[in-house]
């Protein structure tokens, strides 16, 4: 971490002040820098996921009319279909002709169901958004509290407890918990209590609006709670670590020795500080929440974009393969920004101007 | 040496530090436990006797089996293409005795007739929808999952220690190559780039732990470079500089070593996380064939045959989750013990 130990003094406090002009200055060179290494990095990214799905054995267009019986003379029409979109020429020109539509959002059409790309990920990431988003929300709202009881009550029963379980729930395999949860509570020989197939009941679209949200909210606690527990086991040994490493700081002696409230002490003062660990992550979190999960999403059958790249890279959809990859990298890439920036917001005492740029 | 404290090695503080903690310890012997299963897989859940005597002769099926997948030995002629138990019951006479595995099936022995058991007496953690008997592939599973999470992890921190310490070392244009190609592996979604790869490349465990290993050095990468950072300025890297070591020796005899701590620490971690990604992979369809006997690829036959037959579901994926509870616990205690806040 960069910055001074500790909270600054009265004296510090003034001759910050008197830097805090500099630092701005220097905090938007150090962005303006990070903004321009985004080109080279983008850049990098297209063309390793080019290649990779390019020079990959698995012919579209055979896989295409390996099933369709209509077709008289497939060998014909895979050459014309191969003309058609391009693949026969050399690697390079590809690559510039799909840079060139990349640059007006056009990622080009699926070529399973030949719909736009764009228009297939517009579908899907608002779904995998929800998904993980609310997940991830209550992984951080639980954590907070969950990583702070571990750590101001260390060394009773119930923190123990409370970290056996957690460090259990990390290395729970959430593929293995979301199949449970379907054989139990999913209408498998045991209780039949949650629906574990898509996000609502079909038909569901002429029922009055509270119904509709009450049949959704019935929908998602499956999904949402095997994405839930795993975040939550992370995020809440972070914040514990987080919080051991603060209370045992001088301000916080410092808190306590001029009688505060334990709470106060915890909540005020300490709580402030170790929730940055946390904050840093969320730039480690960003693409789970566009790229959805793969696993949750294929079993629950949930339409986002984790099931969408499975089944692109099961037809080998080329053009919709770049297209995730290429969005899912520049999302990223944003939300590690974003991080950045909110790093600042919550440690002010960072200085950007001596950060080096990486 | 007066004081015997002082003169303590690095690793073996280490070492003491880390038998401290009795979970770490704990974690420590079921991974032994579980390389004991892997290595011994063979005798105990196999199809053929481990040592049998026949006509007078005494036979070691098992090792003989071995010799002939190597290719220096051939099956004797009365034993070409015989199943042992078949042979068993109907040639063995007066006199003749076979010694078999306690988990006498194979993992892909198929046997239609006992199909879909519960676990009983004679298959411990029942069968599956083919008769295979779990118990035997759960046995012969641990070799996968152990072996996927050792050959990756050596990759990845083959490439991700060289990188990173090229890149911490001379700075300059490396660094910035380096750096940039680490920033753009950590945005790839690494899950889905290593669902494209495998789909792509013919179905083989080894594809897997290479995928795997070259997707996931950038973390160790960017471990190395951090802390050869930290290091390039110490007095010790001053010293083998001035007393004329080369830039290459200064990193990989000097600098490398002192900073291996916080690496082992993230591949004790990185070996949990690839036997989750292996299974995951085979869970979902990607990873080795269904005929081979891995906790991944049990788990989804499990998942066709949902809902029921919970013994399908359950061994396998306990057994998934015993081996990354362990890896995970020994990550944390050498984590621990490399923290010097913690020591005591």
């Amino acid at each position: 971490m960069v910055g001074s130990n500790g909270a600054p003094g009265a004296q510090e406090r003034i001759s910050a002040l008197d830097g805090a002009a500099a630092s701005i200055r220097g905090m938007r060179t150090y962005f303006l820098k990070r903004l321009l290494l985004i080109v080279p990095t983008l850049i990098g990214i297209s063309v390793i996921s080019f290649l990779i799905i390019h020079l990959a054995p698995g012919d579209p267009t055979a896989l295409k009319f390996s099933d369709d019986q209509r077709t008289g003379n497939p060998e014909h029409i895979i050459r014309e279909t191969r003309a058609l979109y391009g693949l026969d020429d050399p690697l390079p020109v590809q690559y510039v002709r799909w840079l060139k539509r990349v640059f007006t959002l056009d990622f080009g059409v699926s070529l399973r169901d030949q719909r736009p790309v764009v228009d297939k990920l517009k579908e899907r990431i608002p779904v995998s958004l929800k998904l993980s988003g609310i997940s991830l929300v209550l992984a951080f709202l639980l954590a907070v509290p969950l990583g702070v009881y571990a750590a101001v009550r260390q060394h009773t029963v119930g923190e123990r407890f409370t970290t056996v379980l957690l460090f259990a729930g990390y290395s729970l395999p959430s593929f293995w918990v979301a199949t449970m949860a379907i054989v139990y509570l999913g209408g498998g020989d045991f209780w039949n209590v949650f629906p574990v197939y898509g996000l609502r009941s079909s038909g569901s679209e002429t029922w009055p609006w509270w119904q509709q949200l009450q049949d959704e909210v019935w929908h998602l606690i499956l999904p949402v709670a095997c994405m839930t527990y795993y975040a939550l086991a992370v995020l809440s040994r972070y914040m514990r670590t987080g919080m051991l490493e603060t209370i045992r700081q001088d301000y916080v002696r410092t808190a306590r020795a001029k009688g505060l409230t334990e709470t106060r002490v915890i909540y005020r003062h300490a709580l402030r500080n170790s929730v940055i660990p946390l904050v840093t992550l969320l730039a480690d979190v960003f693409p789970a929440l566009i790229g959805g999960s793969i696993v949750i999403e294929t079993l629950f059958s949930i339409p986002g974009m984790g099931a969408l790249s499975s089944e692109a890279v099961q037809s080998r959809d080329y053009p919709l393969l770049m297209g995730i990859f290429t969005v899912s990298a520049f999302l990223t890439l944003a939300g590690v920004l974003i991080s950045d920036l909110l790093y600042t917001l919550v440690d002010p005492r960072i200085a950007y101007e001596k950060r080096a740029v990486v | 040496m007066k004081n015997e404290r002082s003169s303590e090695g690095y690793w073996r503080i280490l070492m003491r530090q880390f038998r401290r903690s009795r979970a770490s310890l704990a974690a420590l012997g079921i991974i032994l436990v579980f390389f004991g299963i892997a290595a011994a897989a063979d005798l105990i859940a196999n199809d053929k006797p481990i040592i049998m005597k026949y006509r007078g002769e005494i036979f070691f099926p098992v090792l003989k089996d071995y010799a002939v997948r190597l290719g220096i030995s051939r099956w004797q002629s009365q034993f070409q293409n015989v199943t042992f138990k078949e042979f068993t019951r109907s040639n063995f006479k007066e006199g003749d005795w076979a010694r078999f595995a306690p988990i006498p099936y194979s993992p892909k022995e198929v046997s239609l007739s006992v199909a879909r058991q519960n676990p009983s007496s004679q298959h411990w953690f029942g069968t599956d929808d083919l008769g295979r008997d779990v118990a035997s592939r759960v046995v012969h599973g641990s070799r996968v999952s152990l072996s996927v999470g050792f050959v990756a992890v050596s990759i990845y921190l083959v490439i991700g220690l060289v990188v990173g310490a090229l890149a911490g070392y001379y700075g300059g244009v490396p660094d910035i190559i380096a750096s940039r190609l680490i920033e753009i592996m950590m945005t790839i979604p690494t899950f889905f780039l290593i669902i494209t790869i495998v789909a792509f490349l013919p179905q083989s465990i080894f594809n897997i732990m290479l995928v795997i290993g070259v997707t996931n050095w950038p973390t160790i990468a960017r471990l190395t470079r951090g802390e050869v950072l930290k290091a390039k300025s110490l007095e010790y890297v001053v010293a083998a500089n001035a007393l004329g070591a080369s830039g290459l020796r200064t990193v990989f005899r000097h600098i490398l070593p002192n900073t291996l701590a916080p690496v082992l620490v993230a591949a004790t971690f990185g070996v949990a996380s690839a036997i989750l990604i292996e299974s995951a992979l085979s869970f979902l369809g990607f990873g080795v064939s269904e005929s081979t006997a891995s906790w991944g690829a049990m788990l989804l036959t499990a998942r066709q045959l949902l809902p029921g037959y919970w013994w399908l579901t359950a061994f396998p994926g306990v057994a998934i989750f015993l081996t990354v509870l362990s890896y995970n616990l020994v990550g944390e205690g050498l984590r621990d013990a490399a923290d010097p806040r913690l020591r005591g």
